[in-house]
């Protein structure tokens, strides 16, 4: 266990320096996460401006979500996707291989193969457009209430992690797909608003086929007390049996994958 | 770029062949242009956010079948235009590759140009089933009925593409002086998002913010998006429409001057390096 600590912490340094080498780049960068997220609450401005309304959802409401979603992205882009751009490549061009022959377990060398420290910046401007909305709202979530949002939090971490196992799996049978990363996260921009702004079957397919509904929605009902247990406990399920499916995908994909060479 | 007189003419012959070499280049990864297609989700979801917003009636004009409209016209609109110099620029220049195309008798810019452009026909293709959607799902009621208006709909999506390969080939030649570049495009990316009418119509600020919104028809991002849409939905008449016209070709313009500026005093630092 101490081992993998440590080699968690020699990835993460890697990717630090690495980001580094472009100095312009890391600077430039770090502003720009900034500027994504503050402009993610220009629509919504715009949205209460003009006395529009999603019902069931107010603005402080709607910006809890808003400001999860953001906290999410920040996960996704700082931890999950650049790995994941990474993984495609090495499968692209057979060097897969030199993972795979190295004495540490590959799942865990291929899910922290890059990270972006600047992310941690959406991380915390999510953290505050929540507060803010609580703020707005003049009250703060209870205790359990807190509690249930995190054991979403994981389980939505858990769905983001699966869906990243099924994408890798997938670059297994079709190889030439660079851009699978970037397909991902334009899905997951339709998290970005409560999944009542969705009908009938899109909706259906956000909360059952993509959980997109489980990743933000879900979790922010929960912080405003207005999830039902049930439907909570359904969710947390619901990922488990996702990640189950995931794993049992990879294990196939992996056992097919015969490298680039033979 | 300092070739003499001939430079030009030597460029201008070369040009179909290096639009043909780009269109089979095109149609060779075509799977991959599909799968960037679907990366364009945005017109779709915030059409979500508005299609709800507006059924407690219109905002600021815009009902439900016209935000409809609006953004799925927005989906082919991006489509149409898009391009990925930047990108290009950035990996040649950190490869090295850059002096390659040095090397030839036409000028990189030219080059990056053709390629961008002779992806247009695929694209063109690729956009029919949403032009179908959109034509099935609102029908012509909401769009403009005036030829004029159309033809001036051609026109702005011209200069539109013209912006967007003039910016992003500014910024791809940054990459000569700051190592790397894609994070400044990132930004300019942002600003495109938040002030061009692609998260939400323009007109939507005019009540509430309305030194912005009249600051925003100054900026070019408007003009990469929001203008061509309000033109094809028929919400200018024909005398503010060619002042609009006006004000994007002169970014046009003053962007494609710009780019040459940059360009010829980057490529000479390039060749400080002995790359």
């Amino acid at each position: 266990m101490r081992r993998y600590a440590r080699l968690f912490a020699l990835q993460l340094r890697t990717s630090l320096q690495t980001g580094l080498q472009y100095r312009w780049d890391f600077v430039v960068e770090g502003l720009t996460g900034l500027l994504f997220a503050l402009l993610g609450l220009l629509p919504l401005w715009v949205f209460k401006r003009n006395g529009a309304a999603v019902p069931g959802w107010g603005f402080p409401e709607m910006l809890v979500v808003v400001g999860w979603f953001t906290l999410l992205k920040g996960l996704i882009d700082g931890a999950v996707n650049p790995s994941l751009i990474v993984v495609v490549d090495h499968i692209r061009r057979g060097t897969l291989d030199f993972v795979l022959l190295k004495p540490a377990d590959a799942q865990f060398l291929v899910s922290t193969g890059k990270f972006e420290p600047w992310r941690v910046l959406d991380v915390l401007v999510g953290v505050a457009i929540c507060g803010s909305g609580f703020v707005l709202l003049g009250r703060w979530p209870g205790a359990l209430d807190l509690a249930g949002a995190l054991l979403l939090l994981v389980s939505a971490a858990l769905v983001l992690y699966s869906t990243w196992i099924l994408v890798v799996s997938a670059a297994f049978w079709v190889v030439r797909l660079d851009n699978l990363a970037y397909l991902f996260m334009s899905i997951f921009d339709f998290a970005r608003w409560p999944v009542t702004v969705f009908r009938g079957a899109v909706r259906f397919a956000f909360t059952f086929i993509i959980p997109l509904a489980l990743m933000t929605t879900y979790p922010s009902m929960a912080l405003l007390g207005t999830l039902r247990p049930a439907t909570g406990a359904l969710a947390v399920a619901g990922a488990l049996g996702y990640a189950a499916v995931a794993r049992l995908v990879w294990r196939r994909a992996i056992a097919r994958y015969t490298s680039a060479s033979s | 770029m300092s070739r003499g007189p001939s430079s030009l003419a030597i460029t201008l012959r070369a040009f179909p062949t290096l639009l043909r070499v780009g269109f089979a280049d095109a149609v060779a990864y075509r799977a991959e242009m599909v799968v960037w297609m679907l990366t364009t989700t945005m017109p779709l979801v915030n059409l979500a956010l508005w299609h709800t917003a507006a059924a407690g009636g219109p905002i600021a004009g815009f009902g439900q079948t016209q935000l409809t409209a609006y953004f799925l016209a927005s989906f082919i609109v991006r489509q149409l235009t898009g391009c990925w110099v930047v990108w290009e620029m950035n990996f040649e220049i950190r490869t090295g590759r850059l002096s390659q195309r040095l090397l030839r008798p036409v000028s990189p810019l030219a080059g990056y140009m053709a390629e961008n452009l002779a992806a247009l026909p695929l694209r063109v293709l690729l956009s029919l089933p949403m032009a179908l959607v959109l034509a099935f799902v609102v029908g012509g009621r909401e769009f403009s009925h005036d030829p004029a208006i159309w033809l001036m709909v051609v026109l702005a999506l011209c200069l539109a593409w013209l912006i967007i390969f003039f910016s992003m080939a500014i910024l791809g030649t940054l990459a000569l002086y700051l190592e790397s570049s894609s994070s400044l495009w990132f930004m300019w990316q942002g600003l495109f998002f938040a002030f061009s009418g692609y998260l939400f119509p323009l007109p939507f600020l005019e009540a509430h913010a309305p030194r912005l919104f009249h600051a925003l028809h100054g900026l070019p991002f408007y003009y990469q998006s929001g203008f061509p849409l309000e033109l094809m939905l028929g919400r200018h008449d024909r005398a503010a429409a060619l002042h609009y016209l006006g004000i994007e070709a002169c970014w046009a313009l003053g962007l494609g001057l710009l780019l040459a500026v940059v360009w010829r005093a980057g490529v000479k630092r390039w060749n400080a390096y002995g790359a």
